[in-house]
This record gives C-alpha cells, structure tokens and sequence, in this order.
C-alpha cells in the first residue's frame, strides 16, 4: 500500500492539503495522551490525601484541565473556527444557568422535604433475598 | 415592456428537465423515501394537520361536556383523559413541529436561494422521528389512555395507572425529531447562505427560524433526560423525583419547564417570523426596523431560558428566585412589543392589500397582542397567586398559542400556498374562513379571562352555576373556532385541484424563494437566482404576458439598444 | 500532488482550489467540498451542545443530591472500586489518542492506517463495557440497586455460586448474564465475517470479522476485571476483620451525625446514589455502545478507500463524539468514584 509515503510528519508542509485540513502531528497526540494518563493518576493521589471539603474541587480542576485538553488537541478546537467554538461553549454557559438557578431554589425549601419521616419510607423492594 | 427569456425561466412556470418537486417522480415510495425538503415539508404538513384536527377534535369533546356543570358524557377520569391528550398532541405534535417543520422546511432553503437543507437524510429522519413520537402517543391513547397533563408532573405521574411510559416515549422521540431539525436549520442558515447574502441581508423569517433553532438545541435535550428519569422513576422507581427516598418532587418541574417555557418560544417565534414576513409583503412597503426585529427574535430566544421558574410560583420556590423570575419575565415584554411596533409601522403609509394572508397575518396581531400583554399579568408574583390554574392561564396562552401561532400558521399558508402547489385558492373563502377563525378564537377564550379571575379553576370537570353563562359562550365559540379551521383546509385543498393557475410570484414579494417556477422545479431553480433586498419591493414589476411579478433585471426597455442584460448572479 | 489514494473509486484528478470538483462524495445541494465540511463540522459540534445538555440534567441531580446528603454519597463511594474505575478511564483516553490518531491518518488520506486505528479504539471501547459489566454484576450480587430496590446489608457476602455455568466458571450468574448477548453477537459476527468470506465480498467480511474482534474486547474486559474483583475480594478477606470494624465504626459515626430518627432499620438512603450511579454510567454506556456502531460503520468505510485529504468528514465527526464521551467520562469518574 502506498500510504505510508504519506504519512510525514506533520511538522513538514501540508501544502497539497484543502485549507481546512490540518492534521494534528503524531507526536502532539501521544504528548496529550501521556498527561491525561498523568493527570489522571494525580487526581486518584490527591484524592488519597483527604483533604476534606477541598477533596471535590481539586478533583474537578483536574478534571477540567483534562477535559480542556482533550477539548483543545484531540477534538482540534485550537484550530477550530470561533463560531464553532463559541456554540460549544455557549453550552457551559446555559448548563451553569440550568443547575445554578435550579440549586439556588431547592436549597430555599430544602428543609421541609428533609422533614420527610423517615419511618414512613417504604420498604426496598427485594429483587434477591440478601439472606439465602 | 417585455421580458427576457431567463424571466420566463425564473418566474413563468418554465421548469428543468425533472419536472417541478410535485410531479419529478411518483409513487408513494418516491414520497415516503425523498430527501427533497419540499416534499418533507409537504409531509409534515398533512402530519401536523392530521394532529391538529384530532387533537382539535378532543378539545370540542371537552367543550361540549363542559356546556354544563353537571356530568353529560364524560366522566371526570375521562375529562382529565381529554384534556391531557388534548395538550400533549396539540404540544408536541402540532404546534412545536408546525411552523418550522412543515413550512420552514419548505420555504427555508429556498429563501437562502439553497438546493436543500444541510442534512437532507437528517431531515427525513426527524419526520419519521415525528411519526413514531406521535405514533407512541396515539399508543398511550389507546391503551390505557394518559391523564396526567401534558406536564407529566411529578408525584402524580409516578402513581396513576395511566400509559405514562408510552407518553414520555413518545414524547421523548418527538423531542429528538425537534433538535434535529433545529440542528439541521441552524446548520444550513450558518453555511448555505450565499455568499453575498450576509445576516442583516436575510429574511426575517430566517431570523426568526434560526433563533428557534437555537432554543430546540439548547432546551430540547433537557426534556430529553427530563423524560428519561420519569421513565426510569416508573420502570425502576430510582427515587429522584421521590422525597421518600431524599428525591425532590420540585425538581422534575424544574427541569420540565427548563425545556417547556423555551420551548412556549419555539412555539411562537417562528410564528413572529411568518409575520414579518406577510406584513411587509401584503403592505408591499420595506419592513420597519428589520434589526430590531432581527435582534428581538434572539432577545427573545436567549430571554426564554431566564423565566422558567415562573411556573413554579405556586410550588414552594424561594421568594428570592421568584422575584427574580417575575422581573426577567416582564423583560420578555420588551422584545416582544418591539416587533408589533414594527409590524404597525410596517403597515403605516404602505398600500395594504387585505387578502387572506394579510387578513390572518392582522388578526395575529390583534390576539398576540392580548395573550402578551395578559401574560404580565401573569408574571406578576401577587397577581399570579391568585390567577394560577385558572381558565386566565388557560386563555392567556390559547391566545399566545392558538391566537398566535395556529393564525400565523394559516396566514403563512395561504401565502405560500400559491408557491407551493401553482394554484391560487379563492381568496374571498379565505377571508372568511379567517373571520371565522378570528370570531369563534375571541367568543372561545374571551370569556375564560372572566371567568378565570372570577376563580373558575382549569382542569376542572364539574363548575358552580355562576360560570355556565361562560362556559357556554365559550363552547358555542369553540365550534365557530373548529368550523372556520376547517373552511380553511378546505379552501386550501380545493385550491390544488381548481384553483387558478399562477405564476412564480403572485404577490410581488421579493424574497429568493418567489424567484422560482410555481410549484419550484425539483432542483428549486432552474436558474441562477438574483441577489436582492428581500424587503425591496420596487425591484419587482408586474408582467401582464406572464402575469406575475418578475425581477427589473429581467425587463427590456422599450428602447430595445441594450443586448440582453446580464443578471448579477452569485 | 496529491496524497489521495488512487482507488477504483475515485477517479478524477484531485484540485484543491477547484470548487467545481463535484467528486462522488459532495452531495448535489452543496457547491463546494469545504462548505460540505464546514456544514458537518458545525452539526457535529451542535449534536456535541445538546448531548452535553441532556447530560446536564444528570448533573444537575447530581449536585442537587450531593449537597443535601454528603453523608450519602461518601457512604456509597465505597462500593465502588477506584481502581476499576481508573482502569477503565485509561482505557477511554487510550481509546480517544487512536481516535485522534486516526483522524489524522484519515486526514492525510491513509486509509488502511485509519481502519487499524479504528479497531483499536471499537475494542477499547467494548474493554470499557466489559469492565463496566464486572462492576455492575458485582454490585448486583451484594443488592445494590437504584433506590427502591437498594438492600444491602453491611457485611453480606453472596455464597459462591454452584450450578451451571457460573458455578464452573466461579463468577457469579449476573456478569453470566450481562455476558449472554455479547456472545451471541461475537459468534454472529464471526459467523457473517467467515460467510461474506466465502462469498468474496472482502470489505463486508472485513467489517464482520473486525466486529466479532471488538466484542473479543468485551470479554477482554469482562474476564480481566474479574480477576481483578477476585483478587480485591480475597485480599479483603484475608485483610480480616480490622477493615470492616473500621467501616463499622464510620457508618455509626454517620448515624449519629443525621440524627436520632435513624433507626437501624431505615438507614440514610444511600440506594440514593446508586439511583444516580446507575442512570449516569448505564447513559454513558449506551453512547459507548452508539460510538461502536458508529465506529464500526467507519471501520468498513475505511476498508472502502473513501477518504482522502478533501473528503474525510465522517471520522472527523465520530471523533468528536467519541471524544465527548470520553470527556463526560472524564467527569464522571472524580464525581462518581472519588468521594471522601
């Protein structure tokens, strides 16, 4: 087959390539790929040192730089158009009005459905007797 | 005056070799399995209608019980059966589908001076999307029928033995045949523009469909998982909409209304839109104001997902988030009332001619006018309290949905009727069946504001003796409603088979799609199409050996010096 | 010029800045190769908008309950393994550098490369199932469901199974279960890869057979986490009896921080979690199985030949989408498996 007289570095020109095509070089993607591995080892760490309240925050940025990655090498938003960017974006945008708004309300009357007896809960339904 | 031979292409009923999009192919696979939007639209119209009529059908039936207060023929299980099918037909398979699936697919493209909509596979699969949503909601009415409310609210829906799980499935599938659409619209207005149409050089129908776009991709996937976890709560009963097991029942109206008040938009907007379009066409004058129209759709699309929490006034919702919902709400006014200021400045000084479409396109305005300004009423925390699960919330949006959207509709077929099957109807039956649709809508819904504020609840099948008078007015009206509904597809349809002949652009319009054969050819042009102004109507002359309007460029002067002028083309 | 493969199926000399080139692969409506990619890039992008909001909504649960009932959720985690977890993560990005990988192979028209790379990411994906299917049968078997059906009773220990299969094999019935329809579709694919085989329809059988190699994946995963789980659990036993008077110890300072309603019998109602656990891998679960299909329909294109450097829109669009289900994936895992 005759593709691998192709398969250049993408370091060297892409000239003969349609002005939308920009492939990403080989090297680029195995970068990326090792620090999501890294990072993905860092936060199971972190998650080991109980840090408490914090525990949730640390986990989630290193989960947004990950995500951020992905995003920006392997999904090639760094050359994506900004529209195209902008409407991905937006996304975030209205997800935060969504759960924000949504929260900011059932902490207001939280409380009365916390008051729901707990006695009056109904027994599981036994899908396979724990005891036999 | 005559005219050049491209004229006769573009605006005669000169068509390619494929013949035009009606008669390119036959046979009823070459309909079930075509990629053409037109015949999709031409699809989804007969689909929606065939919706609207049953679902309207269901609303007589509860109009008739309701002529009295004592039981006539339902029984009050069935009354809620009636009411919820009611909703949730008219809802998702009519209203949100009806504009911009069946006319915006037809007249989209076209406008853009397109071949076909982006994805035209994805096209065809949201109209079978539609039809199996549909179909799961016929199945839920005939099995064990739905009585829940078109909301699905929660704890409710979780107990009643009715087909919640059909519904919500139906419901569901119907919500994938919306985005995909939307996605499809959204794609083929950003990319398929013509390169010298930029986006204030676009019609305001376009506008107005692209923010409708943006609302169905951004709030539809919501009733999406919305739907999915009401399915799960009654497959598996996982509890999160259950305070017994630490759920929250608040947050299914929550996330329902995050999709359903967008989606009141998705409702109207396209509607909006339509009427740019008829009242600046019928006036034969420029749009008034076209970026502030333009802006107003977005404003309002972007606005529509600020005030969801204004249904859930009465659910217990923080007195903060209330305020703030009900300030957001009334800003929705703004934008609103920007485009009816426009429409009537649109109308002043221009030389109105009152034919069906202009006459519908008027009485919009008259009944959206009333379902908006009631709905600050609404938005207003104190009056709502008292005003909620009234028949005014019931009028309030029959004006905004019926009043609005279902005279938009009409108005907007009867004024691409002619485009989209070459035959004029009569267009004195469309008058009245537009004064009919006007007086039956105001006898109908007129007296529920009354009553509504007297304190006559809905959803209610039984009602104290002080409200019969209204009731019953309001029945009466409702079968005048039905009545001139029908006298309109009727005239419609006669129209295809004895109609007059027309040619490509019977009102004059200046918008890319009137560049076209009546009924367009199968490739919607059989030649390069003009850029121009579409709000410019001085471009387009009257041609008596045609009869129709065509474009200057393609008049000879009488002067025959010039060779024949080359169009600027794209 | 040209990095396009020569193929039966596309003839024509290839022009970059010929917007006239209506290859077979530009559909009628579309005037020129890049307004046909751009328009496909922006669908792809906008599906990516509304999937992120169909899972916003599970998120929003998510958060909802967690900020309510910690308590909840740190008892819960518990039951879920880390290091199953992690493994599984690892194996999505791995999945998503052979996607991006093949995107550009695809890009610069390397269609064999692609289709290798392709495979990769469809068994990575069907791993990910396999893992996934050891981890819900484990919880199965202890009684762990989604809120109403949630029974499980500190310190219960299925008995081994005996009969049949699962008593053979030492795994319980429910990952037999879970196993039953993957296997019916390898021998299927197997089955239809070795007839199109013999009927010489190379590209047919190539797509088949690298189906039937994807669902090996699937009890690649199965089989590896379960001996994994195996481990984990004798390492437990053999741990003794110091872990579990620890977690005793913590669920009774738990009880005593809800309150004094807590009766033993109606414990915080951790099912709770499971209900959420459940909703939000078995939805990513399902889009993995989507991606396989949609990979699967790239494998055979590529096999085809049908993409060259102006025409490689399908995998570029799949990719994204396997990308975004690994970013969901991406959250899911610190939210799900790493509470403390």
């Amino acid at each position: 087959m005759n593709e691998h007289e192709h398969a250049h570095d993408s370091h060297g020109d892409h000239g003969d390539l349609p002005r939308y095509n920009h492939p990403v070089s080989v090297k680029l993607l195995l970068t990326v790929f090792f620090c999501l591995v890294g990072l993905t080892i860092l936060t199971v760490v972190v998650n080991g040192f109980g840090l408490g309240q914090l525990d949730i925050w640390a986990a989630l940025l290193i989960a947004s730089v990950k995500a951020a990655i992905v995003c920006l090498f392997f999904m090639h938003m760094f050359w994506e158009k900004g529209f195209n960017i902008i409407a991905f974006i937006s996304s975030l945008f209205f997800v935060t009005l969504f759960i924000g708004l949504t929260l900011m309300d059932t902490r207001a009357y939280r409380d009365s459905q916390d008051k729901f007896p707990l006695d009056k809960r109904p027994e599981p339904t036994v899908v396979r007797d724990a005891n036999s | 005056m005559s005219t050049t031979p491209q004229a006769a292409k573009l605006f005669g009923n000169a068509i390619g070799e494929k013949g035009n999009y009606l008669n390119a192919s036959r046979g009823i696979k070459s309909w079930l399995l075509t990629l053409d939007h037109k015949r999709i639209g031409i699809m989804y119209l007969i689909g929606v209608t065939v919706a609207l009529l049953l679902a309207g059908v269901f609303a007589l039936v509860l109009r008739s019980e309701l002529f009295t207060g004592t039981k006539m023929f339902l029984t009050e299980a069935q009354y809620n059966q009636m009411f919820t099918l009611h909703g949730a037909i008219m809802v998702f398979a009519f209203i949100i589908p009806s504009v911009p699936a069946a006319l915006g697919n037809f007249v989209l493209p076209m406008m853009l001076g397109a071949k076909d909509v982006a994805f035209p596979r994805l096209n065809l699969c949201s109209f079978y999307l539609w039809l199996f949503g549909t179909g799961f909601l016929l199945v839920a009415m005939l099995t064990n029928g739905l009585d829940t409310g078109w909301t699905f609210y929660t704890p409710y829906s979780i107990k009643t033995t009715s087909a919640v799980m059909y519904a919500t499935m139906g419901a569901f599938i119907l919500g994938f045949s919306s985005i995909f659409t939307g996605l499809n619209f959204l794609v083929t207005i950003n990319t398929m523009r013509p390169p010298t149409m930029t986006w204030f050089k676009m019609p305001l129908f376009l506008w107005s469909l692209y923010a409708t776009s943006i609302i169905q991709i951004l709030a539809t996937p919501v009733l999406g998982i919305t739907l999915l976890l009401l399915f799960a709560e009654r497959a598996l009963h996982i509890g999160i909409f259950d305070p017994a097991y630490g759920g929250d029942p608040v947050l299914f109206q929550h996330f329902f209304w995050f999709y359903s008040h967008p989606a009141v938009y998705i409702m109207i907007l396209p509607a909006m839109g339509i009427i740019s379009e008829l009242m600046s066409v019928h006036a034969h004058k420029k749009i008034f104001g076209y970026a502030f129209i333009a802006f107003s759709s977005v404003a309002i699309a972007l606005l529509g997902f600020l005030v969801w929490g204004h249904h859930l006034f009465a659910s217990g919702q923080s007195t903060l988030l209330s305020l703030i919902f009900s300030a957001i709400t009334f800003s929705v006014a703004i934008p609103s009332a920007v485009k009816v200021f426009n429409w009537l400045a649109t109308l002043y000084k221009g030389s109105i001619s009152l034919v069906t479409p202009m006459c519908y396109a008027l009485s919009f305005i008259f009944l959206f006018g009333i379902g908006g300004l009631t709905g600050l009423f609404l938005g207003t925390l104190s009056v709502d309290i008292h005003l909620h699960d009234t028949y005014f919330v019931v009028a309030h949006f029959h004006f905004v949905m019926v009043g609005g959207t279902l005279t938009a509709l009409l108005g907007g077929l009867f004024h691409w009727w002619p485009k989209m099957f070459g035959r004029m109807y009569n267009d004195f039956m469309g008058r009245v069946s537009c004064f009919l649709v006007f007086a039956g809508f105001n006898l109908t819904f007129f007296p529920q504001f009354v009553m509504g504020a007297r304190g006559m609840p809905r959803r209610y099948a039984r009602y104290d003796p002080e409200f019969q008078i209204f009731h019953q007015v309001s029945t009466i009206g409702a079968f005048v409603l039905g009545i001139g509904v029908v006298v309109a597809f009727a005239v419609l349809v006669y129209a295809i088979y004895r109609g007059p002949k027309v040619g490509g652009n019977p009102w004059g319009a200046a918008s890319l799609e009137w560049q076209s054969s009546s009924p367009p050819d199968y490739h919607n042009f059989t030649h390069k199409v003009v850029m121009n102004d579409p709000y410019d109507y001085s471009v387009m002359v009257y041609d008596e050996d045609l009869d129709t309007y065509i474009h200057r460029e393609f008049t000879v002067p009488e002067k025959p010096a010039r060779t024949e002028p080359e169009p600027t083309t794209t | 010029m040209s990095s396009v493969d020569t193929t039966a199926e596309v003839h024509d000399e290839h022009h970059d800045d010929d917007h006239h080139d209506h290859g077979e692969f530009i559909a009628h409506h579309f005037d020129t190769p890049e307004q046909q990619y751009d328009s496909g890039k922006l669908g792809i992008w906008v599906f990516l908008v509304t999937e992120v909001l169909f899972f916003s909504g599970l998120f929003c649960a998510y958060v909802l309950l967690r900020y309510h009932q910690p308590e909840v959720f740190v008892a819960a985690s518990e039951h879920l393994d880390k290091v199953l977890g992690g493994i599984n993560t690892i194996v999505l990005l791995f999945s998503s550098l052979t996607m991006a990988w093949a995107v550009r192979a695809a890009q610069l028209g390397q269609n064999r490369f692609a289709s290798r790379l392709i495979l990769i990411t469809m068994v990575c994906a069907a791993v990910f199932l396999g893992v996934k299917a050891v981890e819900y049968s484990h919880k199965w078997d202890l009684n762990i469901y989604v809120a109403s059906h949630y029974n499980y009773i500190e310190g219960y220990h299925p008995d081994a199974p005996s009969e049949g299969l699962a008593g053979a094999l030492g795994v319980s019935q429910s990952l037999i279960n879970l196993c039953v329809l993957p296997a019916i579709l390898l021998v299927g694919f197997l089955v239809a890869g070795v007839i199109y085989r013999v009927r010489e329809s190379q590209a047919m059988s190539a797509l088949y057979l690298a189906m039937a190699v994807m669902m090996g994946g699937f009890f690649l995963g199965a089989v590896g986490g379960q001996i994994y789980q195996n481990a984990a659990e004798s390492a437990a036993a053999h741990g003794g009896d110091h872990g579990h008077d620890a977690a005793a110890g913590e669920h009774a300072e738990e009880a005593a921080v809800t309150g004094p309603d807590t009766t033993s019998k109606y414990p915080p109602p951790i099912g709770m979690f499971f209900s959420i656990y459940y909703i939000m891998t078995g939805l990513h679960a399902f889009h993995v199985i989507g991606g396989m299909v949609a990979l699967s329909w790239l494998y055979y294109r590529c096999t085809r030949n049908h993409f060259r450097p102006d025409y490689y829109g399908p995998v570029d669009f799949v990719g994204l989408y396997w990308h975004l289900v690994d970013l969901i994936w991406i959250y899911l895992f610190p939210l799900l498996y790493l509470i403390n």
